[in-house]
């Protein structure tokens, strides 16, 4: 089932009752999630990103703007009636029942010709917990099982009434992060068997980037970016997104275009033809640093991480915004740490350029928009 | 030992004083009950035995009392219970004027025993020269006037039971408030999702969650409803074994000061029935709620 979004808006009015002004969480969000996709919702806290997910799932009505499930346009019906599936943050499995009550809770539901036997129920039931691989422990209850354990009753309870969508909400941030790492591929793998149309919530950009087909970047209630998690990371729209997206994340430096050159303090980095003379913000990713004696950027060397694949070399550079700089190069690069500066050449693709008081992107070279 | 000893000093005034007023007294009561015609003025008695036992259990005023009391407990704690959970439900799903109806509910709570009773006697009353509000109602409908305060048993023992009803509520409403405000919004939200019927979210979410403060209040209800006595003095006076409506507190008290007075040896007896009563009903209760009651919500 595909889900759309059209110019969805909603605004809270402020809490405190003396602000007339409202709080907008989602901004004219407008996006088509095309079958059977893993969707991630990407943002910092109080983006909005949950509100999307309670307009979706019906717990929260827009103030403006429509959803649809397929051709289905589900705005003003209720929760129960729309047929999703909803993984809580907190999970929300009934303490008093054990796990296979618990997954059969909605089947017993069904009302009218929707009605299922008993048989049937249990069948359903036992292909759910089999699917997220908890069919060894149906009669323990909640507070018996392990938070990754709980995670997947709540994902089972969520599939058994085969919903059209499945929505979860933050559905990593309970569990420690081996379990995290862990979970996130059951997620994919079991989204994959299900096929079903699936949206997650997360602020955890690597959550978000591994496992999801489309990322969406959210802001302030704004949508900043959609895409495939590597277009989005190669072709960051603006600033924020560029920031928000990697790890390490990006270099920021202070610099400024000038004869058609981008400088890093007095050093002409890279060649920017038909940018006009004006202050930037230049974005350089870790792994867009090649180390060279002759190399046009010079940094001031602070230390060395040996990872062993490879090397993280932390260094500093007055025109950088972040507290240092991070560049990421292969473990064979002879650099020892009693250095006192490196020298850099910068990889054009690697490198973004952002207007100063907008923040937007200003391509440059080769440099296409892909997204 | 030696090590405990500190803590045994914390814990000395504490048991010096439960020591004296408690533990004492109920040795003595005991000791009491099983004196055959102990005379108070002279601190003697004749025999040891169960004759005060025997003697209470064929009193027709103990019996009395013991019937009333059942009919008061069986009556009033489901019934107030019941009434209250309906209350808090209803409190907690409107937002509009909620603090205000919390108020008024609690009202009765904070009124004193006897100042209730006197409005109950004039609400029910009925005189020669006038009838009480009810009476009125009755006779608008075209029913005859009952004399609630000094009439049928049935009468009596209706007032007496809509009394302590009413004078037990705010206090359940209150716990309830509370447990049905702990209640997880997100359980709620996981129904809705799963399109449960509101019948069935109240009957395996929403009590199944509140079951550990429905049992307390069942046991202490039942416990309070035991031990009723002023509720029954403030409608029908001090006479109670005259007016039939003597509960078994009442009784103890009049076995030791009322007009029957000066008998502690029945009155000790009477007070360990009822302490027997009261224990065994209390194990019941724990014993189901132990089955019933959902842990670790």
């Amino acid at each position: 089932m595909k889900v759309v979004l059209e110019k969805l808006t909603k605004r809270f009015p402020n809490r405190n009752k003396k602000i007339k002004t409202e709080v907008v969480a989602v901004d004219n969000f407008t996006f088509e999630i095309p079958d059977g996709t893993l969707v991630g919702l990407l943002g910092p806290s109080g983006c909005g990103k949950s509100t999307t997910l309670n307009l979706i799932s019906g717990l929260e009505k827009p103030t403006e703007g429509k959803v649809y499930f397929g051709d289905t346009d589900v705005s003003d019906m209720a929760p129960e009636d729309r047929g999703v599936g909803l993984v809580f943050q907190n999970y929300a499995l009934y303490p008093h029942l054990t796990v296979k009550q618990n997954i059969m809770f909605p089947l017993q539901n069904f009302k009218g010709d929707k009605k299922l036997t008993k048989e049937v129920m249990n069948d359903k039931v036992l292909e759910a917990a089999k699917l997220v691989q908890i069919d060894m422990l149906m009669d323990r209850k909640p507070n018996e099982l392990s938070g990754g354990q709980q995670q997947r009753v709540a994902i089972a309870r969520a599939l058994v009434k085969q919903p059209k969508v499945l929505l979860l909400d933050e559905p990593l941030s309970n569990l420690d992060a081996r379990l995290r790492l862990q979970t996130r591929e059951e997620i994919r793998r079991i989204q994959r068997e299900t096929k079903v149309t699936t949206i997650f919530v997360t602020h955890d950009q690597e959550e978000a980037m591994s496992i999801s087909d489309i990322i969406v970047v959210m802001k302030d209630g704004v949508v900043h970016q959609i895409g495939k998690p590597q277009n989005v990371y190669d072709d960051p729209t603006n600033l924020f997104v560029a920031k928000f997206l990697g790890t390490p994340p990006i270099n920021v430096f202070k610099g400024k275009v000038k004869n058609h050159m981008i400088f890093i303090g007095n050093s002409a980095v890279l060649e920017a033809k038909d940018i006009k003379d004006q202050d930037v913000y230049v974005g350089i990713r870790p792994e867009g640093f090649i180390p060279d004696d002759n190399g046009s950027l010079e940094l001031k060397l602070k230390g060395l991480e040996v990872m062993g694949r490879d090397t993280t070399i932390v260094s500093t550079h007055e025109a950088c915004e972040n507290v240092e700089i991070r560049s990421i190069v292969s473990a064979e690069t002879k650099i020892i740490p009693e250095m006192e500066m490196v020298r850099f050449n910068v990889k054009p693709m690697k490198t973004f350029l952002f207007d100063i008081e907008s923040g937007e992107r200003i391509y440059f070279g080769r440099q296409e928009k892909i997204v | 030992m030696k090590k405990n000893f500190k803590g045994w000093l914390y814990l000395l005034p504490a048991i010096i004083f439960l020591s004296i007023f408690m533990i004492y007294p109920l040795i003595d009561v005991l000791i009491y009950s099983f004196e055959e015609g102990y005379n108070f003025a002279s601190q003697t008695h004749k025999g040891v035995g169960l004759y005060n036992y025997s003697y209470v259990l064929h009193d027709t005023y103990f019996l009395q009392a013991l019937k009333n009391t059942f009919i008061l407990v069986i009556i009033t704690v489901p019934l107030s219970t019941g009434t209250a959970l309906l209350i808090a439900m209803a409190l907690s799903s409107i937002k509009k004027l909620r603090e205000l109806f919390q108020t008024v509910f609690f009202l009765p709570y904070v009124t004193n025993t006897l100042a209730v009773g006197l409005v109950f006697m004039i609400l029910f009353k009925k005189t020669a020269y006038s009838d009480g509000m009810i009476n009125l109602l009755i006779n608008f409908f075209g029913g005859e006037s009952v004399d609630f305060i000094d009439g049928p048993y049935w009468a009596k023992m209706l007032v007496l039971c809509i009394y302590t009803v009413w004078i037990v509520m705010p206090f359940k409403i209150l716990i309830l408030t509370g447990a049905l405000a702990s209640v997880k919004d997100d359980y709620y939200k996981a129904a809705k999702i799963d399109s449960t019927p509101r019948w069935r979210v109240f009957t395996r979410i929403t009590l199944p969650m509140i079951s550990p403060m429905i049992f307390y209040l069942v046991i202490t209800g039942f416990i309070g409803a035991f031990k009723a006595y002023s509720d029954a003095v403030a409608l029908f006076g001090t006479d109670l074994n005259a007016a039939q409506m003597n509960t078994i507190v009442g009784y103890i008290y009049d076995m030791l000061y009322g007009n029957s007075g000066g008998y502690p040896s029945y009155a000790s007896a009477a007070a360990l029935i009822l302490f027997c009563i009261v224990l065994t009903i209390t194990c019941i209760n724990l014993m189901v709620s132990k089955k019933s009651v959902v842990k670790g919500v």
